[in-house]
């Protein structure tokens, strides 16, 4: 099994590292963020833009660099992705789990130990409905 | 007791808010003398944290100090300079000292300041913030460990209608009312379009949703050029610019810029009061809230 393991961690990133620049947090939400990874924000905002968007479109921090979330609205509005994927543009992400930093977000999905949360959070989210 | 949390939830007044400058000396003294200048217009003032990525007596401190002093203060945490631990830690010690009012913000980047070498945080974003809040006013921290007694925090968040992607900024305040967010404060911005469209966007959707607009008041051209060329999310049309500079009195045409601001933005569906900002410009402070139809000391 962990020969598999390493074998899944290995394609993940031989996959989404030159194609997203992923820096495999271990919970990947691209599908939900218009294929755009978040992680890539040099704030690594997982929930929309910040204010410092500049007026071209670009990044506060790196004015050469388009900011991510303007890609992810571009995208999420024009590309052909499924309404399902769509709806969850605008959940609200929880803070990333640095426990899962170098882990494989394929195995971290289908064993759900992405989805789970502090219980704080959990329990928030269970009264005040879906975010 | 939050009066701000009254007056938008209880009445229809308008609220006025304000910035209480960063204090780098003076000690309690120039608080005291913020507080003098300030309390006679301002419901509730905000408390920064590390404004613009400066180092500055902490949020917590002045917050605590503006509170002795008589004045509620808006407290801001913001995510750029602490992990969720510090977040929240700051959360108990408002609540510890009775402070009801927060706000928390993303943040500028560490770029914006004068250490921009320092270790970028961002555990958490501006809307997770506030759910952090929102999870502290039910009895816990995040991990789900009790806090006794819970806070009873008015929740304030900060957005900016005027920067990229425009047609995205209304969901986002969307997402923070949803978080927990009741009271937002919007950026600076020189596009009354953009504002126009926001607010309607935001009140069509939730009514109560206390908008907030800045305004800030200035003596010349010289500032615009400076926040359109040198602040990130902030742009000023050209002929804004230039009614300034081109004018024979530009202090007395910047003055006119802000009022008529002003009273755009009270004209707008969801708005519910201003944020301004000053730079200690207390002549113009007064005149601005006189014509806007302020007394001093409505508040109290």
């Amino acid at each position: 099994m962990p020969k598999l393991l390493n074998l899944l961690l290995a394609v993940e990133h031989g996959m989404k590292k030159p194609v997203w620049d992923c820096t495999m947090c271990g919970q990947c939400v691209l599908h939900s963020t218009g294929m755009t990874c978040p992680m890539t924000c040099p704030k690594t905002l997982r929930n929309g833009p910040c204010g410092g968007v500049r007026e071209d479109g670009h990044c506060e921090v790196k004015p050469e660099m388009r900011c991510v979330w303007v890609k992810a609205y571009d995208r999420k509005v024009s590309l052909p992705l499924p309404t399902v994927w769509k709806e969850h543009y605008n959940d609200l992400r929880p803070p990333v789990d640095m426990q899962l930093k170098g882990t494989s977000s394929w195995v971290n999905l289908i064993t759900k130990r992405d989805q789970q949360t502090p219980a704080g959070w959990a329990k928030r989210k269970e009264q005040s409905g879906s975010h | 007791m939050s009066k701000l949390r009254d007056l938008l939830t209880q009445t229809k007044d308008v609220v006025y808010t304000a910035e209480f400058p960063v204090i780098d000396g003076g000690g309690m003294e120039q608080v005291k003398k913020n507080v003098d200048r300030l309390a006679p217009w301002f419901v509730a003032v905000n408390a920064t944290d590390n404004t613009a990525a400066h180092a500055h007596a902490s949020n917590v401190s002045v917050a605590i100090a503006m509170k002795q002093h008589g004045l509620e203060p808006i407290m801001q945490i913001v995510c750029r300079d602490k992990n969720r631990l510090a977040v929240q830690a700051d959360m108990a010690g408002a609540n510890l000292h009775g402070i009801e009012n927060i706000a928390l913000l993303t943040g500028d980047d560490v770029t914006a300041g004068d250490e921009p070498e320092t270790r970028r945080v961002f555990d958490l974003d501006g809307p997770q913030a506030i759910n952090v809040a929102s999870i502290l006013n039910a009895g816990t921290y995040l991990s789900g460990r009790k806090l006794n007694p819970a806070p009873n925090f008015f929740i304030c968040s900060v957005e900016n209608p005027f920067a990229p992607p425009h047609d995205y900024r209304i969901e986002r305040a969307l997402k923070k009312h949803r978080a927990g967010a009741q009271m937002i404060q919007l950026q600076i911005g020189y596009h009354p379009d953009r504002l126009e469209k926001f607010c309607a966007g935001v009140a069509a959707t939730v009514p109560g949703l206390a908008i907030i607009p800045s305004v800030v008041l200035i003596k010349s051209a010289k500032p615009l050029s400076f926040m359109n060329d040198k602040v990130p999310g902030i742009s000023v049309p050209q002929e804004v610019i230039d009614r300034v500079a081109q004018s024979a009195d530009q202090a007395e045409a910047a003055y006119q810029l802000a009022l008529e601001q002003a009273q755009h933005a009270l004209s707008l569906p969801g708005v519910r009061g201003l944020h301004i900002t000053d730079f200690r410009h207390d002549e113009t402070l007064e005149r601005l809230m006189r014509d806007l139809g302020r007394t001093p000391h409505q508040y109290t």
